[in-house]
């Protein structure tokens, strides 16, 4: 990956364009999650809805490393991925609206996005059913001789489910192209990690599968995600071999909307801590420094972005409900092959 | 007609649409080197080489669910259960995701999957080896549930299931496997959503599904020494159910029995007699009766198990019953 090299020495990843493009791509999803709580505060919004404030490396410095054809399959907390891979703020943001121009329309709410358009197999609710579902669309890139991956996000709770071995044992014994990427927020709703894995290193839940290459990686730094990315892809793509990934990032949101940001499970304090280390923040910070852009360039990208989400509630607001009929639609299609 | 077993019934089926279709794949428990752990795969291996025949680990929810991820993409996955009893544990992937995938995508991702194998009691299996599973699946909008009783309608069936672009669940039984029956040679399918009324009469009817069916048959020879003649209504599928089949009948003969091999509560006799009571109240000369298991888990003994079984003395009892003959 090419690199510049500052006057002091520091060096930054990519060049400028991509970098605005990483740090565009995570401001996005920012502002979006946060005209969400809005709508969700309003109640625009129903049912359980999970916001990704924190997270956004993750979802920026993977799914923009993909090849079109590639396939994204996640969890409920899906609205940051969902944007990432390019369902437009408008669809996702009517689909959270339960409007009829919603990429699921209207049927699946904030936890079952999908878009058939992008490989977006989307967010699926059982925490770690989704995993070997991940691994059965590997199994049949494999069954066609294609050169596709298919990336699994999962929560770090996941690794305590029988579903997430059973579907990395599967992928390993058949060396499918599946990068399962653990995005590490530290809590499985209120309970911390420690409290839950009976390992420190959830990467090495990798070792369990002879020839799985696992690693863990800093997602608050979305270069060191994008590299880590990179390795894993090429193991994946050109191997073919399954790819754990385990993404350290931390969520400064509540679990779900009924949740409050600190409390019982977390201290104010520790959120604090980890608000000092923002992936937003800290590219932004880099990008400064290193003269790729300016406060006032930074203001801008604000202002365009806000008009999108701005542009995205707008538009699922004047979206119509579906309509009665679609109640029974889509249950069963009358087709046969 | 050839006379062929159910195994066989089956076999031909998956090889047929097999080749009919490269997309078509079966994976499971000992499906492949094993040849099936009843055999019904036997000799598939050879003819399609290991990635069509696909041998899993014991993990029913892991390879329910890359069954589910292989649909979601264009394959048309063929998962086999040893027994239904395993496939318990695979319930989120054939509940949570293959059955609402299409809808909660609004749309987007047909699931083209058939989830099959045996189904329901065998001898002396005991408790966690023995239950049927109709009524938990047909339970589920987004599936279609298929339960066929003889070779025919085993082979006609799994094609169609093989065929359809919706999740199909196919309950067979292991005391079915050797029964024989006739099955032409040529291409045909049992289209999903038509039951077939395999005996005529005019007392009364039993409505029936699954392995059920030979039970009534022989109830049903049984009842005709004796001048009783009763219409046998195979269901042949319990979800969608051929409603119009059981009413045709019921208004017909104007007595019911519904016999099934689950339990009573919430059974699919349950929506067999609503259906009835919804549609032929005025039509009706008696109460319906139902014909079930013994609301216990299924114990090893045999006295207690034959006991524990809806069977052929409890059908004729049954009709006997609701003729008020005793």
């Amino acid at each position: 990956m090419a690199s510049k090299k500052k006057a002091d020495g520091k060096s930054l990843p990519g060049d400028a364009a991509l970098r605005k493009e990483m740090l565009h791509s995570m401001l996005l999803q920012r502002r979006f999650e946060e005209k969400v709580g809005e709508a969700y505060a309003l109640g625009k919004i129903g049912g359980f809805c999970h916001l990704y404030i924190g997270q956004e490396a993750v979802s920026t410095g993977i799914i923009s490393m993909l090849r079109p054809d590639d396939y994204v399959i996640t969890t409920y907390r899906d609205h940051g991925q969902a944007l990432v891979r390019g369902l437009t703020p408008r669809s996702v943001m009517a689909e959270l609206f339960g409007r009829i121009d919603g990429c699921s329309r209207g049927k699946g709410g904030s936890m079952h996005l999908f878009d058939r358009n992008t490989n977006f197999l989307g967010g699926h609710g059982i925490v770690g059913g989704h995993v070997p579902v991940a691994a059965g669309v590997g199994f049949a890139i494999k069954y066609r001789g294609g050169d596709q991956v298919i990336v699994c996000f999962m929560g770090e709770s996941v690794v305590n489910t029988g579903a997430f071995h059973e579907a990395l044992n599967m992928a390993a014994l058949w060396k499918l192209p599946c990068v399962f990427v653990i995005e590490n927020n530290k809590y499985g709703m209120g309970t911390a990690v420690e409290r839950a894995a009976a390992i420190k290193d959830l990467s090495r839940r990798a070792d369990a599968y002879d020839g799985m290459h696992g690693e863990y990686v800093d997602g608050q730094d979305v270069f060191a995600v994008r590299e880590a990315t990179e390795r894993a892809l090429e193991i994946a793509r050109r191997d073919p071999k399954p790819v754990l990934l385990e993404v350290r990032t931390y969520r400064y949101m509540g679990h779900s909307m009924s949740d409050a940001v600190s409390g019982t499970y977390r201290t104010k304090a520790e959120l604090d801590e980890y608000l000092k280390r923002d992936p937003i923040n800290l590219l932004k910070a880099r990008m400064l420094e290193a003269g790729d852009i300016t406060d006032s360039d930074f203001a801008a990208m604000e202002q365009e972005i806000k008009a999108v989400c701005q542009d995205a509630w707008d538009f699922a607001d004047a979206s119509p409900e579906p309509p009665l009929e679609a109640l029974y639609e889509d249950v069963l299609v009358d087709t046969t092959s | 007609m050839a006379i062929i077993t159910y195994r066989e019934a089956l076999n031909q089926a998956l090889r047929e649409e097999m080749s009919r279709d490269d997309r078509v794949f079966l994976m499971g428990e000992e499906v492949a080197v094993y040849n099936g752990a009843y055999k019904v795969s036997k000799g598939l291996l050879e003819e399609f080489g290991e990635m069509r025949v696909v041998d899993t680990p014991i993990t029913e929810l892991g390879f329910a669910g890359v069954g589910v991820g292989a649909a979601m993409v264009g394959l048309r996955p063929i998962v086999e259960f040893m027994t239904w009893n395993f496939a318990l544990l695979a319930l989120d992937q054939v509940v949570n995701a293959a059955a609402k995938m299409l809808y909660m995508s609004g749309g987007q991702y047909p699931m083209p999957i058939v989830f099959r194998g045996p189904s329901g009691a065998a001898l002396q299996l005991s408790a966690q080896h023995s239950q049927a599973w109709e009524s938990w699946l047909a339970h589920i909008p987004g599936l279609k549930v298929v339960t066929p009783g003889t070779p025919y309608d085993a082979k006609g069936l799994l094609k169609a299931a093989i065929r359809d672009d919706n999740p199909v669940i196919m309950l067979e039984g292991e005391m079915l496997y050797n029964t024989k029956g006739e099955v032409p040679a040529e291409d045909y399918i049992v289209p999903i959503g038509k039951a077939d009324l395999k005996r005529e009469g005019e007392h009364c009817s039993i409505i029936t599904n699954g392995k059920m069916v030979l039970v009534a048959m022989n109830a049903a020879d049984q009842l005709a020494k004796e001048g009783i003649r009763v219409d046998v209504v195979d269901l042949r599928t319990v979800r969608p159910m051929d409603v119009e089949a059981i009413t045709t009948s019921v208004k017909k003969t104007n007595r019911a029995v519904v016999l099934e091999e689950g339990w009573e509560l919430a059974g699919i006799g349950a929506q067999v007699v609503d259906y009835i009571q919804r549609e032929c109240f005025d039509d009706l000369d008696a109460p319906v009766v139902r014909v079930h298991q013994a609301d216990v888990p299924m114990p090893y003994a045999k006295a207690i198990e034959k006991a524990a079984k809806p069977d052929l003395a409890k059908t004729i009892a049954a009709v006997k019953k609701v003729m008020y003959l005793g």
